[in-house]
């Protein structure tokens, strides 16, 4: 790891702060996981307080990828076109189970798990998620991004909390 | 060389301009929100010649997988097929397998999935009404929609736990009944969206932008639609008022009175009215069946006047004491929800190998024993007689049927899902052709396409 | 009509191209041969006694495997399959499927007589083709691009019989029996 001066160190965390509070993210929605999207992004358990209200349909101009929903190898190549042409910094989303790892489609169709094609960033499990579950993934992406270096150089993960 | 257009202004005639047509693609990953499909239009200017739809990307395999679980285990399945309303298709695949089966289920049964049903079909015609308003630039409204459609899921969590994807039917069943205070928060979610659905009404129905775009546009007569299978609230709007629920009852549809909302223009105007009207009838339904449904469990101890706790029960029939709590019902915890004798009668058949038994039979008799091991056992469960059969029921986009094909086995040999929206996607190219490309969008809103019921 | 109607009104207006029929579950179904499948097709839409409009679905059965005892697709090593044996009897037990390996079977429904028919056409693994309803309805030109996707059978005079459901390049047929559902194709990615 790089060293870090006051300054540095500083300037990556009001950078880290002011990313995580303005997340534009691309909804690449495909399936069931998709109305409970919408469910979160509604009024009822509002994703907009967190900063990140505003769908980009351009990956050009978002910067976290909501992968929602699942992934058939029909669709794989658009999914990893869309990533491609997504500018740095840009993170990755698995909403839904179908995404993380496929889900209890385990057959000829579906891709097992999108990190088979893309980094994923966080990995939201849930067949669908609740909107609650949404929400802390999101809060995780959130620590995530704030201790993200100004570098781009991905953080450590989180260490595991301890249970009693 | 001009190409010849029958179609052109009279401003284009005498210019005599070369014009070429446009290829644009839209799809598979575009921003409308109903789901992932690839249009390839042919524009001339703004005007579509052609299109040609692309679907599949959403393919996920319901029917090999039904193929390799057993008749239950295709429940989660069929709740993702047609996503927004899953209880409809659960009912459906349910009945198709007690026609095959030849069993029938009690009344109180029958009642609890129409109004399952019907709650489903308002939350899937707010979903559609609500998307494709926002793509119209209409957001209120979408999320007045959704904020009902949050009332509607928390109704549906409380009788089923789950949200969205229930698994709530059971061949010869229902999962559990309908908890004891269910009416009051029914009638307050649909006070609320009674609410909803007038304040969207004034929002929409007379909004001169609204209204421009929406009529005249995506336009089809009853025959075409006939001839391309469509069905549902899109066939409804052009005139033809075929209704599976009125026209071929299932459950207790014959019993209850309501009405069919026919439009006459087919247009995208028409098929939002016909959609509203709908949701209106369909709470209609739902209030008549809560008011004519038979009586529900009954928890009883014949000996002492309250039931016994369900451990206590085990305690007694391990030590041999059966004499004490046979006939009893117990209260069992809220995760075996259904399982217990009181509920048993309203929910489910009476066919021993198709439903799990009571869980006081199950450890307390060895009849009880052995109905759970020949239905939870691998390989054994529910092996219908061999046979096919087809049972339609009135999807949210129309005839949603069920061909299920059975060798005696613990698992199906086929089941073929019959997608309402595949037929009107089928004919998005005729409704696409001859309109703005900005038409696109109010039409492709209303057919409400759910791509993981076309793709299954 | 009611069933058994309909049942002998098609068979006395094509008696040699009926195989055989039943009401199974109380759904009316003939069986007939392929090569007349347009004309009966035609006859149900046109005739005013059915006026058969709908064509409500085309799909297709593979019968290869039919009775016989499945291995589990998921638990490959426990190998405890129980043989296809009813535990739940019939009184009035469904004729048995064809013995050809594949059917194509068609739904029809009449909106204004509300009667329903379902045709059942046996189809040879050979061969695999079968007339295209596609000019009649064109509801059907999905439909049947659909059942070449996953079963493999051909129709003649389709309009443009292509990949529906699959990307282009799939190989094979996924709904036969003898395609393991859990074969991997990835278009990117791993084999996994």
């Amino acid at each position: 790891m790089s060293e870090t001066s006051f300054f540095t160190s500083r300037l990556d965390e009001a950078l880290g702060w002011a990313r995580k509070n303005s997340i534009f993210q691309y909804p690449f929605v495909t399936a069931c996981c998709g109305m409970e999207y919408m469910a979160t992004a509604c009024s009822h358990y509002d994703v907009d307080r967190f900063g990140a209200g505003l769908p980009r349909f351009s990956p050009r101009q978002a910067d976290v990828l909501f992968v929602v929903g699942t992934i058939s190898h029909k669709m794989a190549p658009v999914l990893k076109r869309i990533y491609e042409q997504m500018a740095d910094p840009k993170w990755v989303v698995a909403f839904g189970v179908c995404t993380c790892t496929g889900g209890f489609y385990d057959n000829y169709a579906t891709v097992q798990g999108i990190d088979t094609i893309i980094p994923v960033d966080v990995y939201i499990p849930g067949c669908p998620p609740r909107p609650e579950m949404v929400l802390d993934g999101l809060i995780k992406l959130q620590n995530k991004i704030q201790r993200q270096h100004s570098t781009g150089e991905r953080p450590a993960p989180e260490p595991r909390p301890e249970f009693s | 060389m001009p190409i010849e257009t029958t179609n052109l202004t009279p401003l284009d005639e005498t210019a005599g301009l070369e014009t070429r047509d446009m290829l644009l693609n839209i799809g598979p990953a575009h921003p409308a929100m109903h789901g992932i499909i690839r249009i390839v239009t042919k524009l001339d200017g703004e005007r579509i010649h052609e299109a040609e739809v692309e679907i599949g990307y959403l393919h996920r395999g319901f029917e090999k997988m039904a193929e390799t679980v057993d008749f239950n285990g295709v429940m989660p399945y069929t709740d993702r097929l047609n996503y927004v309303s899953p209880l409809i298709n659960n009912m459906g695949y349910c009945m198709a397998v007690e026609k095959l089966v030849g069993i029938t289920v009690p009344e109180r049964c029958h009642y609890i999935r129409v109004i399952l049903s019907e709650i489903s079909r308002i939350s899937d015609h707010l979903t559609c009404v609500g998307a494709s308003a926002m793509e119209l630039g209409a957001f209120t409204v979408f999320l007045y929609m959704i904020k009902a459609r949050e009332y509607l899921w928390d109704l549906v969590e409380k009788v089923t736990g789950a949200r969205m994807t229930v698994s709530y039917c059971r061949v010869g069943g229902v999962k559990a009944d309908l908890p004891s205070d269910f009416a009051e928060p029914c009638r307050k979610a649909f006070e609320e969206t009674r609410k909803v659905l007038s304040e969207s009404d004034a929002l929409l129905t007379r909004n001169r932008i609204f209204v421009d775009r929406m009529t005249g546009t995506g336009v089809i007569s009853a025959e075409d639609a006939i001839a391309y299978g469509i069905t549902g609230p899109f066939l409804r709007s052009t005139g033809s008022d075929y209704d599976v629920r009125k026209d071929c009852p299932y459950a207790v549809y014959d019993r209850l009175s309501f009405e069919v909302p026919v439009g006459m223009r087919g247009d995208n105007m028409d098929r939002f009215l016909v959609r509203m009207e709908e949701m209106e009838q369909s709470m209609r339904i739902v209030e008549q069946a809560l008011r004519d449904i038979p009586p529900g469990p009954v928890l009883v101890n014949t000996q002492t006047g309250h039931p016994i706790p369900a451990a206590e029960m085990v305690d007694l029939a391990k030590v041999g004491n059966i004499n004490a709590f046979s006939g009893d019902s117990a209260v069992t915890c809220p995760t075996l929800e259904g399982s217990s004798r009181s509920q048993h009668p309203s929910i489910a058949t009476e066919e021993k190998r198709v439903f799990l038994p009571a869980k006081e039979d199950t450890y307390g008799n060895i009849e009880g024993l052995m109905q759970q091991f020949k239905l939870v056992m691998f390989g054994h469960g529910v092996r219908p007689p061999k046979g096919e059969v087809y049972f339609p029921v009135e999807g949210a986009n129309g005839e949603l049927g069920f061909y299920v094909v059975s060798d005696g086995a613990g698992n199906a040999y086929r089941v073929r899902v019959r997608p309402p929206c595949f037929a009107i996607m089928s004919a998005l190219p005729k409704l696409l052709t001859g309109d703005m490309i900005a038409d696109m969008i109010p039409t492709f809103g209303s057919v409400n396409m759910i791509g993981g019921e076309l793709d299954r | 009509m009611n069933n058994s109607e309909l049942i002998e009104s098609v068979k006395s207006h094509f008696p040699d191209a009926v195989l055989s029929s039943h009401s199974y579950r109380g759904d009316a179904t003939v069986t007939l041969r392929e090569k007349s499948l347009v004309e009966i097709a035609r006859f149900l839409k046109e005739d005013p006694a059915f006026q058969m409009n709908l064509l409500v679905d085309v799909s297709a059965v593979d019968y290869s495997t039919f009775g016989k005892r499945r291995a589990p697709a998921f638990f490959t090593s426990s190998g405890v399959a129980v043989g296809p044996d009813s535990q739940i009897p019939d009184e009035d037990p469904w004729p048995g499927p064809p013995n050809t390996r594949f059917t194509v079977v068609y739904h029809f429904y009449s909106i204004a007589h509300k009667h329903r028919l379902r045709l059942v056409v046996p189809v040879e693994e050979s061969t695999a083709e079968v007339d295209s309803l596609s000019s009649l309805w064109p509801g059907a030109n999905w439909l049947e691009r659909e059942v070449w996707d996953m079963f493999g059978i051909t129709f003649r005079g389709h309009p443009d019989l292509k990949r529906i459901l699959m990307y282009e390049g799939f190989e094979g047929h996924p709904l036969r029996k003898d395609y393991a559902v859990k074969r991997r194709q990835p278009l990117i990615g791993p084999v996994n």
